[in-house]
């Protein structure tokens, strides 16, 4: 292990290092803190200037109260699940069988169909950007839902498909030649003896993709516009213009914004790294 | 190898059908074809279509106008792309200092004591986050009445600094919020790398008297090359992809000194500037072109690899 574990240095490092870790914490999460507490302070402590001092009174169910009932804010965020959560499902879904095909399969054109979902995966959002526009409102699917998922959905494809094709391609494969001798056809390969081996991608993929999407901002603002189809983060914008000016109420309505990924990633800590770090060990 | 349909097992029943024979051939195209037809649709026609849309004079409601190479003339005589594409070099150089300050952060936590693994989630946390908050907690903490920063260098007597209004500093302070996030991403890749270090071979440094630095530079980081490069690659992508931070905390002012190309594109293409479609078109020619040197280098490396593997 390196560096060196404190268990095995003198007491007063180890002890040292446990005191340390949240000092170093607290100042790595500061100014989070910062809106944290700004969200829970009473509009009085503002207009006294009183900013960093002691609040004159938890105002934590006012902030968050008017959050919730007085604004727009439970749309956006009902709006970002309806956004997220059909994504999530057509880029997992889509990349099962376009990671099966270049996992399983070696024929001439796969890997360089897999290099263009590679490749198409880190294209700068810009250049899609007018076209894109321009095909969404063609369809008739500006300023909807569903136009931001069906644009979701293709580019999400490139990252899914790449960490698909890899995780399949580390199965074992004798499994798979096992059941084509005993004439098992390639379709119930897939779905019997692929599929089930594939869960834990499944989840990485998911609640990573849950992340990107719920926290994506460029694409809100360039395929909707109001709060009938707009997700939290191009929401909050509109929120702050409400509020202006009204810390309180930006920072409590910042923090609500935030939480979903939040409580997201806590959950399912594990399949989130697994997939985040695909890659950074051999 | 499975390019010819294995032999079937002695006893297995000779195929039948024409979908049967051929299934091993057919089904990789079938498999494909609704993710590929998606992505071709969404990402790959876009592309082509970005480039042609750059030889137009469009404002994206009347008709085009086919002007040559006149938007990219312009853009040669353009100050406001020269600041955003500055800004974007800045962008590109100073991100890279999550790189060693992930590492560096991975190193100070990769111990086994008490709730460690909490600390890890909670080191990690700025990344989760969505970059419009990020941006929104940091134009608070640069606030010059109320923000922590000002209150802090106040300490020293110096301030206050309405960092994100002064132009000398405001492409700094917003990487900087940028670089909070990155440098989360990039420690938890080293987390997991420095997880399977080689214990032996640590063992064995220590034996030749390797410590610290030395022990770090010839030992450790060698066996971190996979994380490094996933660290760049992410970085790199990170920097030339900035926009929310820069939208939501700056707007792109003081009088566009926080531009970068990703910015000015939108402000050209879609904001209340003017619907120049073929000019922004332009300028996301100029960024792909940039960010195509850094996908070339990648897809390189991953051919390389998959032919050794």
């Amino acid at each position: 292990m390196f560096p060196v574990p404190v268990e095995k240095s003198s007491p007063a490092i180890r002890y040292g290092y446990q005191a340390l870790l949240p000092v170093v914490l607290i100042i790595w999460l500061l100014p989070l803190i910062a809106v944290a507490i700004f969200s829970i302070k009473p509009e009085s402590d503002f207009a006294s200037a009183n900013y960093w001092g002691w609040p004159e009174n938890l105002a934590f169910w006012e902030n968050y109260g008017l959050v919730f009932a007085g604004s727009d804010m439970p749309r956006y965020l009902l709006n970002s699940v309806f956004i997220t959560v059909p994504t999530v499902i057509g880029a997992v879904a889509l990349s099962c069988m376009t990671g099966f095909a270049l996992g399983i399969y070696k024929f001439k054109a796969g890997i360089w169909i897999f290099f263009l979902f590679v490749a198409g995966n880190f294209v700068p959002f810009q250049i899609l950007m007018v076209p894109v526009r321009e095909l969404t409102l063609d369809m008739g699917l500006y300023d909807t839902k569903t136009g931001l998922v069906l644009f979701h959905v293709a580019f999400q494809t490139g990252f899914c498909t790449l960490f698909m094709r890899n995780f399949i391609k580390a199965l074992p494969y004798a499994l798979i030649e096992a059941a084509r001798v005993e004439g098992v056809s390639e379709i119930r390969i897939f779905w019997y003896v692929v599929l089930p081996m594939m869960k834990p991608a499944i989840a990485a993929l998911a609640v990573l993709i849950f992340t990107f999407i719920w926290n994506d901002y460029f694409w809100a603002i360039v395929l909707t516009q109001g709060a009938d189809s707009q997700p939290v983060t191009a929401g909050i914008t509109s929120f702050n213009a409400q509020y202006r000016a009204a810390y309180h109420l930006m920072s409590a309505g910042s923090i609500v914004a935030a939480l979903p990924p939040v409580m997201m990633f806590f959950a399912m800590q594990k399949h989130f790294i697994a997939g985040l770090t695909l890659g950074a060990v051999k | 190898m499975a390019d010819a349909a294995l032999p079937l097992a002695q006893g297995a029943q000779p195929p039948r059908g024409w979908w049967k024979r051929n299934q091993q051939t057919l089904a990789p195209w079938l498999f494909l074809a609704p993710g590929a037809a998606f992505f071709l649709l969404y990402v790959i026609f876009p592309i082509f279509q970005s480039f042609q849309v750059s030889f137009y004079e469009w404002d994206g409601l009347g008709e085009a106008e086919y002007v040559g190479l006149r938007n990219y003339d312009e853009l040669w005589y353009d100050d406001a792309f020269y600041t955003s594409l500055k800004n974007n070099v800045i962008w590109l150089v100073l991100y890279l200092a999550a790189i060693p300050a992930g590492l560096f952060i991975a190193l100070f936590l990769n111990q086994k004591v008490f709730a460690i693994r909490l600390y890890k989630s909670l080191f990690f946390f700025p990344f989760v986050i969505s970059q419009v908050v990020v941006a929104l907690v940091f134009s608070w903490f640069y606030d010059p009445t109320f923000g922590l920063f000002n209150e802090f260098i106040g300490l020293f007597g110096l301030g206050p600094i309405a960092v994100l209004g002064d132009e000398r500093y405001v492409t700094v302070g917003i990487i900087m919020a940028g670089l909070w996030p990155q440098t989360a991403y990039c420690m938890i890749l080293y987390l997991t790398g420095l997880n399977a270090v080689d214990p032996e071979q640590i063992e064995a440094g220590r034996l030749d008297g390797a410590k610290g630095w030395r022990m770090l530079w010839y030992v450790v980081l060698p066996q971190l090359k996979p994380a490094t490069f996933i660290a760049f690659v992410v970085t790199i992508i990170g920097a030339l992809r900035s926009f929310d931070l820069i939208s939501v905390m700056t707007n792109g002012g003081p009088f566009g000194e926080s531009r970068v190309l990703a910015f000015y594109m939108f402000e050209v293409a879609l904001s209340e500037y003017g619907f120049r479609m073929g000019y922004g078109a332009a300028i996301a020619v100029i960024l792909f072109m940039i960010m195509m040197i850094y996908i070339a280098f990648f897809l390189w490396k991953m051919y390389r690899d998959e032919r050794e593997g």
